[in-house]
């Protein structure tokens, strides 16, 4: 699924990304929680997210995610844009609640971290 | 010193306590580091992770702190320093979703009891001191001759 066809299914917001929208996301993981990311993220990850400071763009930087979504409506601060564009993180807003975006695109084939390791 | 113990490379961070602002920024220089020289994706990504890990328990309990980067023709050492409070329990400590963190830490994202445990699980030789009300030494040995963990 790319990212374009994920922004129309969850109808979101592009803030930091707009020319990366054809970029194939293979899996994806929702958590508030960077802890969580850090132990069980894997590079190529769509992460969802309501954190919204800085340290959810980190984050995605240090584990290689190819995108954020940020639910309920949240969008970054300033510092966490900056270093999305600094590292070419897209960065997308949709106004769903997590649990629905996930939902979402589990339902159109979007497999979860674990799913995708469980295949192995 | 033998060939393989030579430093090729050291750098050397410094971590204040309680700046949330700025946390995290010496792991992201620590990875740009390891991408300009070329050092595999997978170690780069794990050595990343358990920096973060680190830097954020600085940030979140300690003082202050200091993060050296050194490596070697074989190995990649990541040491920890910081003056803070220690921890009573290392055994404690390093169970998963043992935490003493407070709100403002969590808003953050962290204090979920992951950080320790999940810098055992990406570096492949880890060890820990610990002085209770005086500080925290960490070593994370990274091997790079082996992409894998164990």
């Amino acid at each position: 699924m790319t990212l374009k066809e994920i922004k129309e299914l969850l109808q979101a917001e592009v803030i930091v990304g707009k020319n990366c929208l054809d970029e194939e996301i293979m899996f994806a993981g929702g958590s508030d929680l960077m802890s969580d990311v850090l132990a069980f993220g894997k590079p190529g990850l769509l992460l969802l997210t309501g954190l919204s400071n800085a340290q959810s763009v980190r984050t995605a930087n240090i584990i290689e995610t190819k995108a954020i979504m940020y639910v309920r409506g949240k969008k970054p601060d300033k510092a966490g844009i900056a270093l999305a564009r600094e590292k070419g993180i897209p960065l997308l807003s949709t106004k769903h609640m997590m649990y629905t975006a996930c939902g979402l695109l589990f339902s159109h084939g979007l497999p979860g971290v674990s799913g995708l390791s469980s295949k192995k | 010193m033998t060939k393989s113990d030579e430093t090729l490379l050291s750098q050397h961070f410094e971590i204040t306590g309680g700046d949330f602002n700025n946390a995290g920024k010496a792991s992201t220089s620590i990875k740009e580091i390891l991408q300009e020289i070329g050092i595999d994706s997978s170690i780069t990504v794990r050595t990343s992770i358990a920096s973060y890990e680190a830097e954020m328990n600085v940030v979140m309990y300690a003082r202050r702190g200091e993060l050296t980067l050194n490596i070697t023709p074989e190995k990649l050492h990541l040491k920890l320093k910081d003056e803070g409070p220690g921890i009573k329990n290392i055994d404690m400590a390093m169970q998963e979703g043992f935490s003493t963190a407070t709100d403002e830490m969590r808003e953050m994202g962290f204090g979920a009891g992951m950080g320790l445990p999940n810098i055992k699980k990406n570096a492949d030789k880890f060890e820990l001191f610990s002085i209770p009300g005086k500080g925290t030494s960490l070593d994370i040995i990274f091997c790079l001759n082996k992409t894998e963990k164990k």
